[in-house]
């Protein structure tokens, strides 16, 4: 099994005690994180930006603990990015493709990619033996939710 | 006695530009309709081509001397090694040979970036001698820079591959793609009826001197392909059923481009080279044209397990099934996918077609032919080695 990384933005409750909760978070369920940002305002709601690397049990275990103890978790999504242009249309990246966002066009034997049907397992980056898929977090989100 | 044709009467049409030429999906399509004696006498040439991973590739390289002059016995180009025992300052560059340092970065690459016209750096070591003695420079080379610069790859363009799957419980990741556990899927590389060696399986009219279409450019075939094996099990239509023949090719690394020769990286593999091919096969007497006109539901291929030791034998299956996108593997779907660009072996193809009809490619009869009745040797280990 391998850590995933994903960002969330969580929305503490005034009062919560945020310390002991994510304390909990690295003690129980072997959560890594990082804080890339965070609006603390005393007696308000804080929010954080925050980065989680955990196995992909524990992540959502420790996702389970947090909204039970009345803190908000938006997950922020993640993108795959591909650099179209240097596509050669082997086809590797179809193979393991399960959503069928990656598709090969049987008239025509060219790639489609619908980024509607992608749920970024990854697993294209891997098999692109032109190195053309990235995942990457949406950059303009985390402004917009920490501060509404 | 059916319709014969002499290359040099093929090569008269061509001249005149009344060479009638098809792409071998083309004569497969026109054979459902005409036969063979008849499509020997409307067609001339049939092209064929293939745009996938080679791995027996590289390059020879000529820099030129320095002065004072070296004897370069150790060599890389942006820290990929290459090949230091070849006289002063030739070498060969192995599509495969990596950069220690950064294993996505090999030959290929390198390869890559000398016809896309960027400068490499040459780093170079040697003993020093009376005759040549500079023992190191470290300098930057392109491919305008040096003498010659020779694609040069002893084993391309396979008669059919094997369809690769995997049954075990782990994910693997192999040059025939990624192979996701419980046989999810089936990755096979050919491009079927347009293949250049399925199109003249008894390889009639390829041989050593056959000029062809390489990575952009005009190549030649000049001996067999290394592991060149004549003596898998042929299908009712005359087909290997699995990886059997191969040619070893040649042409000017200067002339090329990068549209026709790729670096990858397979992950968890390794580097390799997307190569260009195309082989016209010309019409000479009905048993070519019936050759040419094999179609995908008639080339057969077998489908390895490359998830278990020894790649055990799963079953088989046409290209007409692989193409349509699920295979049956012993009573179980299967998706497949391809790792070789068909629609890239269909642009050289047409333009190999194209270059034919405008007079400016003309056909070659071989100086030598291939040698038949050959199989394969396996590697003995007398000293014990390591799994
Ligand atoms: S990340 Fe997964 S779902 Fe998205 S395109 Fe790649 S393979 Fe398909
Ligand atoms: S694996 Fe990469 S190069 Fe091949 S079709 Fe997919 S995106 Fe294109």
């Amino acid at each position: 099994m391998k850590e995933i990384t994903r960002r969330y933005v969580m929305k503490f409750p005034p009062q919560s005690a945020d310390k002991a909760l994510t304390y909990k978070l690295i003690k129980e369920y072997d959560i890594k994180f990082s804080i890339l940002k965070a609006e603390v305002r005393p007696g308000h709601t804080g929010s954080l930006l925050l980065e989680l690397e955990a196995l992909p049990e524990n992540m959502q275990k420790g996702i389970e603990y947090l909204e039970a103890n009345s803190v908000v978790c938006e997950p922020l999504g993640k993108k795959i990015k591909f650099e179209a242009g240097k596509c050669i249309n082997c086809g590797n990246c179809t193979g393991v493709c399960f959503t069928g966002a990656l598709t090969m066009d049987r008239e025509k034997w060219e790639l489609n990619f619908d980024p509607e049907l992608c749920v970024v397992c990854e697993l294209c980056i891997a098999a692109c033996p032109m190195n053309l898929f990235d995942s990457s977090f949406h950059e303009e989100e985390p402004e917009a939710i920490l501060n509404n | 006695m059916g319709f014969k044709k002499s290359y040099e009467e093929i090569n008269e049409k061509i001249r005149s530009g009344k060479a009638v030429v098809l792409t071998a999906e083309e004569v497969s399509a026109m054979a459902l309709e005409l036969s063979p004696s008849e499509i020997v006498k409307r067609v001339d040439v049939v092209t064929t081509g293939t745009f996938g991973a080679m791995c027996s590739s590289g390059a020879i390289l000529n820099f030129g001397h320095t002065t004072p002059p070296m004897r370069m016995e150790r060599m890389t180009l942006n820290g990929v090694p290459c090949h230091g025992g070849l006289a002063a300052v030739d070498t060969y560059l192995g599509a495969t040979s990596e950069n220690p340092e950064n294993i996505r970065y090999g030959g290929a690459n390198v390869i890559q970036d000398l016809i896309e016209n960027k400068e490499v750096e040459l780093e170079a070591w040697g003993k020093g001698t009376d005759c040549y003695p500079r023992k190191y420079i470290k300098t930057k080379i392109s491919l305008e820079t040096i003498n010659e610069a020779t694609l040069f790859n002893p084993r391309n363009a396979y008669q059919n591959y094997n369809v690769a799957t995997n049954t075990t419980s782990k994910i693997k990741y192999t040059y025939m793609g990624t192979l996701l556990p419980g046989m999810k899927n089936a990755n096979y590389s050919t491009a079927g009826e347009l293949s250049p060696l399925l199109n003249d399986p008894e390889m009639r009219t390829i041989g050593i001197g056959t000029r062809i279409f390489l990575g952009g450019t005009v190549g030649y075939v000049v001996w067999p392909g290394t592991q060149f094996n004549t003596s898998k099990e042929k299908n009712e239509y005359g087909i290997p059923m699995s990886n059997a023949a191969t040619i070893a090719v040649i042409g000017n690394l200067k002339e090329m481009n990068s549209n026709f020769l790729r670096a990858a990286y397979y992950e968890k593999y390794g580097v390799s080279l997307f190569v260009g091919i195309g082989i016209p096969i010309p019409m000479l007497d009905e048993d070519m044209a019936h050759r040419v006109s094999i179609r995908n539901e008639q080339i057969e291929t077998s489908i390895l397990d490359y998830g278990s030791a020894g790649s055990p034998y799963l079953g088989k299956t046409n290209y007409a099934e692989l193409q349509s996108g699920e295979i049956n593997i012993n009573g179980k779907k299967v998706r497949t996918a391809p790792v070789a660009s068909l629609q890239k072996a269909r642009e050289i193809a047409d333009l190999l077609k194209k270059s034919i009809q405008s007079g400016k490619f003309e056909l070659t009869c071989p100086v030598g032919m291939f040698p038949t009745g050959t199989s394969l040797k396996k590697l003995f280990e007398t000293e014990g080695g390591e799994q």
